[in-house]
């Protein structure tokens, strides 16, 4: 096995470059790396006039800017492509709909899933590009038939490929990540990146959802869906107090509740359940968080299909940990169940599944099954 | 390499470029009363009657500006002005959908922010204003236009524009009109006094003058209000010191595009046809955009049914051959032409979209390049379909 593995040839590669730091450098590797390399600026704002500061993204007039900077330096052409009615469609309207259904849906990789290795790779391909490169860490593996696996990054710190678990062999066969085959710190990325003339080196980080701009996840869903009062209530069903939308919470939340009166054991208590239908919030005990099994749809294999039951190692968040499982596919859907019980599982978020370091595959998080009630 | 986009700039002819560096060794603002001043207020005075006389205006009727845009705004903006501070009545502002953004952002703005109604006039196929169009929207209400402003010759899709007689019709209703004639200007005979325009926009850089530079012309009677506010150099209704370099060199570059401008129209324009004929062999069912006859000399603009214009542009870039997508960019994303759109062309159409623009140092060779790489890159980009 190599990893990410030198090609025979220079490849015709499409950098899509965000504005960032990590992109730009991995861009900047390809070409080192020999190959040819044009880097693209994706536009994913329908309205990309804004120049705002602080918070980060990838849809500012600032940000293309910078991704044009960036390409100038490494010596690559650079063009703007607008994908933002595709964005709007497949990542946004998405991300509403799933919250609207009381899911907590993660944007970063439907847009992995569905504009990067997808809309921009298939135009990539057409145009005759034989790859895309991305920022991302996370490493490929070629096996020796040609196949292709996709690891975690050297540097697990920094590991991505839980965004990445949605792509599948064919969308693998046609992606690049130089950053992910070295132990990096950021901090040694951006002097990478300051040696290499790249003026992004010194640009904040990027945390917050692109299309976000104020970093407020709940207002934009506000403006969007519109307030509907609704009830909070304890697993009895007693009423606690009230909310201005279901879909503004996320299994496991503890802030924000704003209930007037403590617990009667005066422990804290955290959001167990959204009902969409009757508008109502659940909110419990941290233990009755704790989830021993579930089921997730919508699989998205890296590679062959698992045929039988096995054990590995899942991922049910971005920057979560390691926690064993065993899994199965019925019916085309995964079936999992917890070694130990976990606390905090959020229907719409995705399960990545791990064998070491390979990723075997992910799935959406349909329904969970509460430990509590297993006992 | 095949550079096809002389219409976004053209390489500065080495006579202006030696007029430039000759003046950066000079010493003197235009408005210094000693001797220094003298020269320099001198060389900028030679340079207005040069390009008085190259577009056929009286000296007095030069304005210098930073440029085109500038030129534009001080043209829509500063007549608006005028206009309706002599009769608050004044508020309409007749203007043609095909104009160049710094016209239609301007009269945009006037209407946001300076209570103006902006009226677009009708335009056929081609992208045309008629005259009698022109004629009718005046004659709604003529009490109450300010201004009209029609190009001489459209930038993306080249139609010339019959911008004379609608200046000689604004004048029977004493309505003035200004046109940008930044793309014919060393391409047609832009004569000022002859078209009986109020105002008319030029710019250096197009005609291989310096970029920066670019002049109002401006009828005598005409007195807009100034955009930018200060030192009232240029007739009091623009300040800012001069760039005496870049006014030399402009006016270089003007007298040899008035002096070229047949023998350029017609060599370039019998080079220009070998590229549409080019296109159309390679590509059949692409569409040549604007009159097919009376238009820019130097210009070719084509649809290419199926394709994405950025598709094209990258591809062709690939290949040496540089040209544009020939509409406007907001963050580099290419928005839909607003000057296909107006024209009646069909959205998805006006998506694939390229202009070729030739110029003085265009040959055979640019266009045997193009007619080379135009079909399998049109075959590719269609593959990518549209996204």
């Amino acid at each position: 096995m190599t990893q990410n593995p030198q090609p025979r040839r220079p490849l015709r590669v499409l950098a899509a470059m965000s504005g960032g730091v990590d992109s730009a450098v991995a861009a900047a590797r390809a070409v080192e790396a020999g190959h040819d390399v044009t880097g693209v600026h994706l536009a994913l704002s329908a309205n990309p006039q804004s120049f705002r500061t602080g918070a980060r993204g990838c849809c500012t007039i600032e940000d293309s800017r910078d991704a044009r900077r960036a390409a100038d330096v490494i010596g690559i052409p650079f063009y703007c492509w607008d994908l933002a009615e595709r964005f709007r469609e497949d990542v946004v309207e998405d991300f509403i709909a799933e919250y609207e259904a009381g899911r907590t849906p993660n944007p970063c990789l439907r847009c992995n899933e569905k504009i990067k290795f997808a809309a921009l790779l298939d135009k990539a391909l057409a145009l005759g590009f034989d790859a895309v490169c991305t920022g991302h860490y996370a490493t490929v593996v070629e096996n020796p038939d040609g196949s292709r696996e996709l690891h975690r990054a050297s540097d697990m710190a920094k590991d991505q490929s839980y965004v990445l678990g949605v792509l599948d062999e064919k969308q693998l066969a046609h992606a690049l990540f130089p950053l992910g085959d070295t132990i990096t710190t950021k901090d040694e990325i951006r002097a990478e990146a300051e040696r290499r003339g790249l003026a992004v080196a010194k640009k904040p980080d990027s945390h917050d959802i692109c299309f976000i701009a104020d970093g407020d996840t709940q207002g934009f869903l506000a403006k969007r869906l519109g307030k509907a009062e609704g009830d909070i209530v304890d697993e009895d069903g007693n009423r606690l107090g009230s909310h201005e939308g279901a879909y503004g919470f996320t299994i496991g939340q503890r802030k924000g509740l704003r209930i007037g009166h403590p617990a009667p054991d005066g422990k804290p208590r955290y959001v167990l359940d959204i009902s969409p239908v009757d508008n109502t919030v659940t909110v419990g005990p941290a233990e009755a968080l704790d989830v021993s099994a579930l089921t997730a749809i919508k699989p998205r294999w890296c590679g062959a299909v698992p045929a039988a039951p096995g054990t590995y190692t899942a991922q049910l968040r971005a920057h979560g940990g390691e926690t064993e499982v065993h899994a199965e596919v019925v019916d085309g859907e995964l079936q999992v169940t917890f070694t130990e019980p976990v606390r905090g599982v959020a229907p719409g978020q995705a399960i990545v599944l791990y064998d070491g370091t390979r990723v075997v595959g992910s799935a959406t998080i349909a329904t969970t099954t509460r430990a509590a009630a297993a006992v | 390499m095949a550079y096809l986009d002389h219409a976004a700039t053209t390489p500065m002819l080495p006579e202006a470029a030696e007029a430039m560096t000759a003046q950066f060794a000079v010493t003197g603002n235009a408005s210094s009363l000693h001797a220094a001043g003298r020269r320099a207020r001198r060389t900028v005075e030679e340079a207005r009657e040069a390009l008085a006389e190259a577009v056929g205006a009286r000296p007095s009727e030069v304005v210098f500006t930073s440029g085109g845009t500038e030129a534009d705004n001080l043209g829509v903006k500063g007549l608006y002005w005028a206009r309706r501070d002599a009769d608050p009545a004044r508020t309409r502002i007749l203007a043609s959908p095909v104009e160049h953004h710094a016209v239609l952002d301007a009269v945009d703005w006037l209407a946001t922010h300076e209570g103006a109604t902006v009226e677009f006039l009708p335009v056929d196929r081609y992208g045309r204003v008629h005259p009698e169009a022109f004629r009718e929207a005046v004659e709604r209400n003529p009490a109450d236009v300010a201004l009209a402003t029609v190009m001489w010759a459209n930038n993306e899709i080249g139609t010339v524009l019959p911008v004379a007689d609608i200046a000689a019709a604004g004048r029977e209703y004493g309505i003035p009109v200004h046109s940008d004639a930044v793309q014919a200007f060393g391409q047609l005979d832009v004569g000022f006094q002859a078209s009986g325009l109020a105002a008319m926009t030029v710019s250096g850089h197009k005609i291989g003058g310096p970029y920066g530079i670019g002049a109002l012309l401006l009828g005598r009677d005409q007195t807009p209000v100034p955009v930018l506010h200060g030192g009232g150099q240029e007739r009091h209704v623009r300040s800012g010191t001069l760039d005496v370099p870049a006014v030399a060199a402009f006016a270089v570059a003007a007298t040899l595009a008035a002096e070229r401008r047949e023998a350029f129209a017609r060599e370039i324009g019998a080079l220009r046809d070998e590229l549409v004929a080019a296109v159309l062999a390679a590509v059949p069912d692409a569409v040549l955009g604007g009159d097919p006859h009376d238009r820019l000399p130097a210009n070719a603009h084509f649809s290419f049914p199926g394709c994405e214009g950025d598709s094209l542009l990258l591809l062709l870039d690939a290949q040496g051959i540089e040209c544009s997508t020939g509409s406007a960019c907001t963050a580099g994303v290419a928005q839909p032409s607003h000057v296909l759109l107006a024209t009646g062309t069909d959205p998805d159409l006006a998506r694939g979209t390229l202009r070729f623009s030739l110029g003085h140092t265009s040959t055979r060779a640019d266009v045997a390049a193009l007619a080379a790489a135009i079909g399998p890159a049109v075959d590719r980009a269609r593959a990518a379909g549209l996204s």
